[in-house]
């Protein structure tokens, strides 16, 4: 059975039909890749995905149950991480402090044994940090662990919001232009980075990337959004050759 | 490496104790030296309040990071309620540090109740909005308390929003909140000792929650809602808890600021209260708790020592306010004053240390 399965799914603002008749499905372990001229509606499917808007139409299906109109908070218990395109870290809390709130549905203790600093605070304070550390060393930010976060260089910040979403123990990874502003060095290493985040943990990857050898690269199967549209959808051999994908990338007649 | 770092914030916090304590000590070692003025040993109560309303109210700006303006509603909330039980209770519990001790906890429960029940509604709006909401939220209690009457006979209570003949009160029944007058005879329980503690407890609340899970998440709903909900952290809960944490301390200073008096009123409890104590918030740093005491503390002390100078003491309180302001924010003076801690003996031999570790 499919890990998620995306149907018919629709949002209108106002008058505007931002995505039309989206559908989706991706299995466990998929590399997937959403690509699409700017505008097309990509990061407002991600947003549908997690919560962030409601969808005006169609249904999502992660593991056999709906998640669709349900508040982000439900939504990332369900299994669904995610990074954003404009970085959103905690800026005034340090690396270390980032991870430790994306755990924070995976090692619990009430406020109460937080205030009194009951043993098990203390039990669980250390579980907090030994995940948090090991998730830093997988994204090699372990030196930089007591740093503020905002004080991160950029490809840093990426990386850290990716830890950061891997903390709470997702199904599905969305990952939203993760090598944007990156250098091909930097693209390059993200690229093995992802595919051992894959492995090592496990989960569906879906990502946004406007890098066509980075998506091409990496991913296993690629949907092309236009105007909110699927245009294209399969292995990135036919996308890439795919002459409606090229006329939308290039301006056709 | 690891434990050296986190003993960075348990060694920060652990100076802030010290400085309380180091406060009260030299307080007391000076008034038994007789060498603290009468009108400054008055306001010794009222200086424990107001730290902690400044570091409960640096819970809700500075972690929260939600701009309230009604703070001193729920310190009157707390002593109106701790005042109600203690006036109740003067002949039945004799003993006056554990009616005092009873009569804060009732104030910080019914102010911690109040929280939330406020939150509930309030914490919905962000910004401007909830600045506003929360300063008519001050305003209503005020008036509510300002025009409530009750008395208590054989009979049991009477409730009454017009004038205290209206509660037709039996013969040898007395009224206990009288409206505008508020409540009289409470006994002046409050002692220097009792502020200290109080303000210890505070900081072990405060301190504590921003160092725990909760904490971290309510840190992460202030620097960034949508991320903080994406990991899945209910932002309605934590925001809750922290205000009605917030309350409750509120709440609790309320109670020791009316039994500092033998009448409380509540117009001692309108939105000049609620902005003083923002100043000290705002010149102590937000987010930063010890900068929260030393602000409310100086800044209560401050006029008292000017009383001298009349007719230019506010212009002399305006002018700290300003100079303090800039040495606190100031970007030039944040690195000047870097640059000077650094040269300390004991921080150069910390860094080289630290140097010398990795």
């Amino acid at each position: 059975m499919a890990l998620l399965e995306v149907t018919n799914l629709g949002i209108v603002f106002g008058g505007l039909q931002a995505v039309d008749k989206f559908d989706l499905t991706i299995d466990k372990g998929q590399l997937y890749g959403l690509i699409g001229p700017n505008g097309a509606g990509k990061t407002t499917v991600f947003n549908m995905l997690t919560g962030v808007y409601a969808p005006t139409e169609g249904d999502i299906i992660l593991d056999g149950t709906s998640i669709k109109g349900k508040q982000p908070a439900m939504i990332s218990k369900a299994g669904i991480a995610r990074t954003f395109q404009n970085i959103r870290l905690f800026n005034q809390l340090s690396v270390i402090d980032n991870v430790k709130v994306g755990l924070h549905n995976q090692i619990k203790y009430s406020t109460a044994e937080g205030i009194f600093r009951l043993p098990s605070y203390y039990e669980r304070e250390s579980q907090f940090r030994g995940q948090a550390m090991n998730l830093l060393e997988i994204f090699g930010l372990q030196d930089e662990a007591k740093q503020l976060s905002s004080n991160l260089p950029y490809g840093k910040q990426r990386k850290l919001e990716m830890a950061r979403a891997l903390a709470t123990n997702p199904k599905l990874l969305l990952l939203d232009e993760p090598a944007a502003g990156m250098n091909p060095n930097e693209t390059a290493e993200l690229m093995e980075t992802v595919r051992f985040v894959r492995d090592k943990f496990k989960i569906a990857i879906l990502l946004i990337e406007h890098d066509m050898s980075f998506v091409m690269g990496l991913c296993e199967k690629i949907v092309v959004l236009d105007y909110g549209r699927i245009i294209a959808k399969g292995n990135p051999e036919e996308v890439r050759s795919n002459p409606k994908v090229i006329a939308a990338y290039l301006g056709g007649e | 490496m690891k434990t050296r770092q986190l003993g960075k914030t348990a060694k920060h916090n652990l100076i802030t104790y010290a400085i309380v304590v180091i406060g009260f000590i030299v307080v007391q070692l000076l008034s038994s030296a007789g060498m603290i003025s009468n009108s400054l040993s008055g306001q010794l109560v009222p200086i424990c309040c107001y730290i902690i309303m400044a570091v409960s109210l640096n819970l809700t700006v500075g972690i929260l990071g939600e701009l309230s303006l009604g703070h001193a509603g729920f310190m009157s909330v707390g002593a109106f309620s701790s005042a109600f039980f203690s006036v109740c209770m003067q002949e039945t519990i004799t003993e006056p540090w554990l009616r005092l001790t009873l009569a804060i906890i009732i104030g910080a429960v019914a102010a911690g109740v109040a929280g939330l029940l406020v939150g509930i509604p309030v914490l919905r709006l962000q910004g401007d909005y909830l600045a506003i909401v929360t300063l008519a939220f001050g305003e209503i209690i005020k008036n509510v308390l300002n025009s409530l009457y009750i008395g208590v006979d054989g009979a049991g209570m009477h409730f009454s929003t017009k004038d205290s003949l209206s509660l037709n009160l039996a013969q040898g029944g007395r009224v206990i909140i009288n409206g505008a007058q508020g409540i009289t005879g409470t006994s002046k329980d409050s002692t220097f000792l009792m502020g200290f503690i109080l303000i210890m407890i505070t900081l072990f609340v405060v301190l504590n929650f921003i160092k725990s899970r909760s904490g971290r998440a309510v840190m992460s709903i202030r620097d960034n809602r949508i991320a903080a909900e994406s990991v899945g952290i209910n932002v309605t809960k934590y925001k809750l808890i922290a205000f009605s944490i917030s309350a409750a301390l509120a709440g609790a200073a309320g109670a020791l600021y009316a039994h500092n008096y033998a009448t409380i009123v509540a117009k001692k409890f309108d939105y000049n209260t609620s902005i003083l104590v923002l100043v000290f918030v705002v010149v102590g740093g937000m987010g930063n708790i010890r900068g929260s005491i030393i602000a409310a503390a100086a800044l209560t002390i401050l006029p008292e020592v000017l009383r001298g100078m009349n007719d230019y003491r506010m212009l002399i309180y305006a002018i700290v306010l300003i100079v303090m302001m800039i040495f606190n924010q100031s970007p030039q003076m944040v690195e000047m004053r870097q640059r000077f801690t650094a040269k300390l003996p004991w921080k150069k031999a910390a860094k080289a240390d630290a140097k010398g570790g990795k």
